[in-house]
């Protein structure tokens, strides 16, 4: 038994990475990136904005928080649709009681069906940022380059119809992208996506299109669902982060971001929300707090670039 | 190993009751090591037909990106920590990031780390290689290590912990001392080779951060917890025994863990000085010290 021996060819081992999609920079080596108020860390908080159809797509492959029974599941499809009518409403309030301006990443679907949604976002002064066509709108390198094309258009001008504003952000579900998205974006106008978490502060691809890391592992999904804690353990492990990003960022000059991504249907329910609004106000109370949308620290990163 | 039979004879039994008083140098009770996994996944990696790189089809971004995360932010993060309560690493090395990401292994060479191979990439496996080709990643590892820090690489940790029948032979004939890929105990043990000799490095799955946060989904508090739980009752047994933090930078990095793991060093690090338990080191020292006390006669 051999193994074919090109499987011992390394053809891209060399300085950098294996693959051309942006340049590789350690943190502590770039230059500090200060916030526009000057504080230390900046809080940005990206909701997510699904909607699933009761009938769900396996190409190229089914969204995480999809429809899990026989055809139809009632169960999944509407504890979803409470997360919109309810959950995110209570977030709306809670939000507001801190005065912070968040990140909405919107299923295009969702101000079809809601438009009432999208103008209590906007007067709220929170950010729209396009999220897919809706719950079966992934994306993977399996899915034909022009549908790809195709879904990040319908997403973006059906948005931009409906808040008259073109979205500068992009989220893809589940972060999953092909090799052919960044260029699709940049094509699009977008100014950044957030579905790299593979650093802490916002960064060029090489096609000129930003990143800003959206962490994957601070998200109510991921702690509260997958993992199973608790929401005060949650709650615990933001402050945590709080306090080692200002210290750092003291350290070490400029400013840190604390990005946490929420699902109303996860962070919404009425046995969370107490303990979430509690963690709003011991984040509010910080004096080294910033509440950023995605596109300020989006404008802090280029007016630093020059 | 013997290739094909129920018990493949790695190691003679022995019973943990009754075992001959070991102590490590100084007195010490327990030998604790850090093994950082300093790694390199690749984007669109080879298939390898025993097992798949990634979950999604390429590229997976979470998956690549999270990897991604420890040479862009995290090494640096926990490296700083590790150096301040005075822990040196012993390095689980994707020997090809000697190549791509030389800083990092830099940063580890002068902060006075251990370097040991854990394959090429993380994301080339050794299953279905036949006795040449694992030759060549066994020498690919050692030249390219030496050329890179100028140390000669003693154990061996399996890439992704991929093994064939023949890997400890073959690592004990070039030379290595150690292999971390056997958990049956909490002091090192004679390995049986073909030629030469060999030591089984307890390095821990169960306490392992991947372990810790992804198979026993701990809180960042939790997995610190079990740290400190893991070290006092070691500390407390019989002397010589070995206490291994596997760690990767992308989890333990993270800033939400990053706060709660340095509460461990400080506690493990309290208990080192003058009349304490732990010798706080490195796996070659541990291998080193273990033979020195075979040959004096244990």
């Amino acid at each position: 038994m051999s193994l074919d021996p090109t499987y011992l060819e390394y053809a891209k081992r060399g300085l950098g990475y294996d693959h051309a999609l942006y340049p590789y920079a350690p943190l502590p080596k770039r230059a500090p990136l200060a916030w526009p108020c000057g504080r230390r860390v900046a809080v940005w908080f990206t909701v997510s904005l699904e909607w699933f159809p009761i009938t769900p797509s396996d190409t190229p492959f089914r969204a995480p928080g999809h429809m899990q029974t026989a055809y139809p599941d009632y169960r999944h499809y509407t504890s979803r649709e409470y997360g919109t009518r309810v959950g995110f409403y209570r977030l709306l309030d809670a939000f507001d009681k801190v005065g912070a301006k968040v990140s909405v990443a919107v299923n295009a679907a969702i101000a079809q069906r809601y438009p009432q949604i999208i103008a209590d976002i906007l007067s709220a002064g929170h950010e729209i940022i396009a999220h897919s066509t809706d719950m079966n709108g992934t994306i993977a390198s399996t899915l034909p380059v022009e549908q790809e094309r195709a879904l990040i258009a319908e997403s973006l001008a059906t948005l931009e119809q409906a808040t008259g504003r073109r979205p500068r952000g992009w989220h893809s579900i589940a972060r999953s992208q092909s090799f052919a998205t960044l260029d699709l974006l940049k094509e699009a106008g977008v100014d950044y996506c957030v579905d790299w978490a593979n650093d802490e502060m916002p960064f060029a691809f090489s096609n000129g299109l930003v990143n800003i890391p959206l962490n994957h592992e601070l998200s109510d999904r991921q702690i509260i669902n997958v993992q199973q804690q608790s929401v005060d353990s949650y709650a615990q492990q933001v402050l945590d982060a709080h306090d080692w990003l200002s210290a750092e960022a003291q350290a070490q000059g400029g400013g840190r971001m604390l990005p946490l991504h929420l699902t109303p249907y996860i962070i919404g329910l009425p046995y969370r929300m107490d303990a979430f609004e509690g963690l709003l106000a011991d984040l509010a109370a910080r004096p080294d707090t910033w509440f950023a949308r995605g596109g300020d620290i989006f404008d802090a990163f280029t007016a630093n670039q020059g | 190993m013997r290739e094909g039979a129920p018990d493949p004879e790695l190691y003679e039994f022995q019973r943990y009751r009754a075992r001959k008083p070991f102590a490590w140098p100084g007195g010490k009770k327990v030998a604790v090591w850090i093994s950082p996994n300093l790694e390199y996944y690749e984007i669109d990696p080879p298939a390898n037909p025993h097992r798949k790189s990634w979950a999604k089809p390429h590229p997976d971004v979470v998956g690549y990106a999270h990897r991604d995360h420890a040479n862009r932010v995290g090494h640096w993060r926990m490296a700083d920590v590790m150096s301040k309560h005075g822990f040196p690493g012993s390095v689980s090395l994707s020997v090809a990031l000697c190549q791509h990401h030389p800083d990092v292994v830099a940063d580890a060479n002068a902060r006075g780390w251990e370097f040991f191979s854990h394959g090429i990439y993380n994301t080339r496996y050794s299953y279905g290689m036949d006795e040449t080709q694992e030759r060549a990643i066994i020498e690919d590892s050692i030249r390219t290590v030496r050329e890179a820090t100028g140390q000669t690489i003693r154990g061996w940790l399996a890439p992704a912990l991929t093994h064939t029948p023949r890997t400890l032979d073959l690592i004990a004939e070039y030379g290595m001392d150690y292999t971390c890929d056997l958990y049956h105990d909490d002091q090192p043990f004679a390995v049986k080779v073909a030629k030469g000799r060999l030591i089984s490095m307890p390095y821990s799955l169960e306490v392992n951060d991947h372990y810790g946060f992804f198979i026993y989904n701990m809180s960042p508090r939790e997995y610190a917890q079990t740290l400190i739980r893991q070290y006092e009752r070691l500390a407390a047994e019989e002397s010589g025994t070995v206490m291994c933090i596997p760690l990767h930078s992308y989890l333990i990095g993270q800033p939400h863990r990053i706060g709660p793991f340095e509460e461990v060093l400080r506690h493990i690090a309290a208990d080192a000085g003058e009349g304490g338990r732990a010798w706080i080191t490195r796996a070659g020292d541990i291998a080193d010290a273990w033979y020195d006390a075979q040959e004096g006669g244990q």
